[in-house]
């Protein structure tokens, strides 16, 4: 059984966690279902409680890739928190998620409406989502289990 | 005639068993031909001889008596001699060598693995050993990075691991369509560890941006650095301590390692071509 | 010891009877004598080969043998070779295996018997440098045995010193200019109005038996003193020091100094303090085989760790750039050799400052980052 752990919310301080779930509803979703397309509006987002959500970019020809995986305790979606408020990848849920889910324009409001409570909420999401999310995709830039002086896109076997 | 001395001289050992694991890497099961060397413990190493080629320092993927499982991934010239080896194949086998996993001084405590990549198979016989004795340890957790869906070392032995009731998280960097587990770096792993960050012990191994990553994120998450346990690579010759190629500053990593705590290896790790 | 003589005076005679001696006892005798311009180390069967009236004049990057009026053999300093050429050859068949016509090979240990030899002139900074090197070839878990056979077989004559060079810091380093132990024998050479003579002292029981068979001159207690206070004076007089600091902590605290950048501006790379280094002990393992293939032997050979190859790891070297090499030979040498085996790595025989090409100086370095850590300079963030 999965219950909630350390992640987006955890690294609020606890008045401003309280007042982010007062704007929160729970949601279920089953497995296999889009939540959201690359280019859609940014209207909504979400912190995982239970499993798992991928993120993906459609590509002719290739189909649809998976960026990356998310997990319980992750926030799925920062789009929302900066113009255009548009997403930038696809969502598509890999196993029945559980979630809380919140409105963008709902959570916007409050971020205008208290700085203190804005000021936490966007240094949560740059540090936890963004920031870490950028070292994540640096590393793997570094293609660091292929075999050395294989150029990333090889397997690196030797013939 | 048998060696009197196998940390300085070669002995004969046979591949029994080859096993291709991904394009580019094979497991060899070896079996001593006459007399066999000393017990090695998870993480120490052998130094393995191809004929005419040389040997290089290989971790002990399998211990299994007296029988020896390497993982040999192709990318030097002698590793390439010994991936090809077919059963039957004489290898020439020293050691053992080096400090392994201090498995022992974490009884009582959670256990968290770490891999990445080829960083799976010296901490393959730990998670066996801590497996085979359940209840020395608290939980066991094991997180897995690998490069693609395919590049993933011993997909049967977890399943072992799951069933034997270790929680086992692998993520891929470049999934296939067939792949449905996780996509992203394994330090994106951590938040699904379960452990008490006051009583666990972590064993890491992997590449080095790798390695200094997981350890940052498990001391962010309460661990001390004397429970976070990395293995290291550099060139060896010997194996004994005697030739200095595998120098880190004030360590022989094939007499002081290759496994040291973190709490040794940061403050090395950070000077740039120490 | 037994009740033999510990103590005798000896004159060249007596000398080229230690030679005559030790040869018949079967060992292979290596001492100093002139050769191309240079005091070598070489095999010696007469008293004549050794360099009496033979001096050097050391600077940084400079060497040059000079004539001396007064006939002394041992009033030189650390020549280009040292006793690890003998004792931790350059090159050496480790083992070799041979292959049947089914695939089975069978290896066979190096079975020649280590040569018993006998070294005529050992310094006191030398003499340290074979202790050194012993915690390191043979003191640890895995004893180098063809090593340790070499070193247990082997006859230490230490000759003290009494005209340091140039570049000559054994005061510093606490390894000379006396010997305190370690040898079978210790000579004092002593060139006045008495003659020429050598105080002898025996320091095993070989020593002592070796030192009965030899011709004595009269005891003279006066000789004795003489020859103390002219390896104390010779304490006083070293051409070059290190800095009075704790070394090891000097080079743990200034890996990221600017001095390493400007000694890596004159460095070569070339790795002949490392080859001159009476420590220096890395090598690299060579496997090699024969036309048919079956025959297989495993050589190794001294290395530097000035090789780009030496610190090679499938995607490069981890040393790349010359100020990483040089660095590490530094900070081995005189640093991390105490983490590692318990005692400085240097002797201070000043071989790698007279012996490179571009006259860098070790102690001069050491004395560069004690000024800079001094001046707050270190440590530093290393180029980004």
């Amino acid at each position: 059984m999965t219950t909630e752990r350390p992640g987006f919310l955890a690294a609020l301080p606890s008045a401003h966690r309280d007042r982010l779930l007062t704007l929160a509803r729970e949601a279920a979703f089953p497995a296999a279902l889009r939540l959201f397309d690359e280019g859609g509006p940014a209207d909504r987002f979400w912190v995982l409680r239970s499993g798992t959500v991928a993120l993906d970019v459609y590509e002719p020809g290739r189909g649809t890739i998976v960026v990356e995986t998310l997990g319980p305790g992750e926030l799925l979606g920062w789009s929302w928190l900066f113009e255009p408020y548009r997403w930038h990848l696809g969502a598509r849920t890999r196993t029945p998620v559980a979630a809380y889910a919140f409105d963008a324009a709902r959570v916007r409001a409050a971020i205008d409406a208290d700085p203190a409570f804005g000021l936490a909420v966007t240094r949560c999401v740059a540090a936890v989502a963004i920031g870490r999310r950028l070292r994540a995709a640096r590393m793997r830039l570094l293609d660091l289990y292929g075999a050395p002086g294989t150029p990333p896109g090889t397997t690196g076997a030797v013939p | 005639m048998t060696a009197a001395r196998p940390d300085l001289v070669p002995v004969p050992y046979r591949v029994g068993e080859r096993t291709e694991r991904t394009d580019d890497t094979a497991d060899l099961v070896l079996e001593p031909v006459a007399g066999a060397l000393p017990p090695f413990v998870p993480g120490q190493f052998a130094m393995v001889y191809a004929f005419g080629a040389g040997d290089i320092p290989l971790s002990l993927s399998g211990l299994d008596g007296h029988r020896l499982t390497h993982t040999v991934r192709a990318v030097g010239a002698v590793s390439r001699a010994l991936h090809g080896l077919p059963p039957g194949a004489t290898v020439g086998v020293r050691g053992p060598f080096g400090i392994g996993w201090g498995l022992t001084a974490a009884r009582g405590r959670d256990l968290v693995v770490v891999a990445g990549g080829l960083g799976l198979a010296p901490l393959r016989p730990l998670v066996r050993a801590a497996l085979a004795a359940p209840s020395r340890y608290g939980r066991l957790t094991v997180l897995i990075g690998a490069r693609s869906p395919g590049d993933l070392l011993y997909g049967r032995d977890t399943d072992a691991w799951r069933a034997a009731g270790a929680r086992v998280e692998v993520t891929v960097d470049r999934p296939d369509d067939g792949w449905q587990g996780d996509v992203g770096v394994v330090t994106a792993l951590l938040d699904r560890a379960e452990y008490d960050p006051r009583n666990a012990t972590a064993f890491v191994c992997g590449p080095e941006v790798m390695m200094r990553a997981t350890a940052r994120d498990l001391r962010h998450r309460g661990l001390g650095a004397d429970r976070i346990q990395v293995s290291l690579e550099r060139t060896m010759h010997c194996g004994t301590g005697h030739c200095g190629h595998c120098q880190l500053g004030p360590l022989l990593l094939c007499r002081d390692g290759p496994v040291i705590p973190w709490r040794h290896a940061e403050p090395l790790l950070s000077v740039r071509e120490l | 010891m037994t009740g033999e003589a510990t103590t005798a005076v000896l004159g060249t005679d007596g000398m080229a009877a230690l030679i005559r001696a030790l040869t018949a006892r079967g060992r292979t005798v290596i001492g100093p004598t002139v050769r191309d311009g240079a005091i070598v180390l070489a095999e010696l069967t007469d008293g004549a080969e050794l360099p009496y009236g033979w001096g050097v004049e050391l600077a940084a990057g400079h060497y040059r043998v000079r004539p001396r009026a007064d006939g002394a053999a041992f009033a030189h300093s650390a020549g280009p070779q040292s006793w690890k050429t003998y004792l931790h050859p350059q090159r050496e068949r480790q083992w070799s295996a041979d292959r049947a016509a089914d695939g089975a090979w069978v290896v066979s240990e190096e079975a020649a018997p280590p040569p018993a030899y006998a070294f005529l002139g050992v310094r006191p900074c030398d003499l340290r440098a074979i202790a050194v090197q012993d915690r390191v070839l043979a003191g640890g878990p895995h004893a180098d045995s063809r090593y340790r056979a070499r070193r247990e077989r082997a006859f230490l004559v230490v000759v003290e010193c009494t005209e340091p060079g140039a570049t000559c810091f054994c005061a510093s380093m606490g390894t000379g200019p006396a010997a305190d132990g370690g040898y079978d024998l210790a000579l004092t050479e002593v060139v006045d109005a008495g003659g020429h003579r050598f105080w002898a002292r025996a320091g095993s029981d070989e020593g002592a038996s070796v030192l009965a068979e030899l011709p004595h001159l009269p005891d003279d207690p006066a000789l004795a003193t003489g020859a103390r206070d002219l390896v104390a004076a010779a304490a006083g007089r070293m051409g070059r020091t290190m800095p009075e600091t704790d070394l090891q902590a000097l080079m743990r605290e200034t890996l990221h100094a600017d001095r390493w950048n400007d000694v890596a501006a004159r460095c070569l790379t070339c790795g002949n303090c490392t080859m001159a280094c009476p420590t220096c002990f890395c090598t690299s393992a060579e496997d090699v085989t024969d036309l048919t293939g079956d025959h297989a032997e495993r050589w190794r050979r001294w290395e530097s760790c000035f090789d780009l190859e030496f610190s090679h790891l499938p995607g490069g070297p981890v040393r790349a750039s010359g100020r990483s090499r040089y660095r590490q030979w530094a900070t081995h040498k005189l640093g991390t050799w105490y983490d590692q085996f318990g005692s400085s790595g240097c002797v201070g025989c000043g071989r790698c400052i007279v012996w490179c090409p571009v006259g860098i100086d070790i102690t001069e370095e050491a004395h560069a980052l004690h000024t800079e850590r001094a001046a707050g300079g270190a440590p530093g963030e290393e180029g980004r």
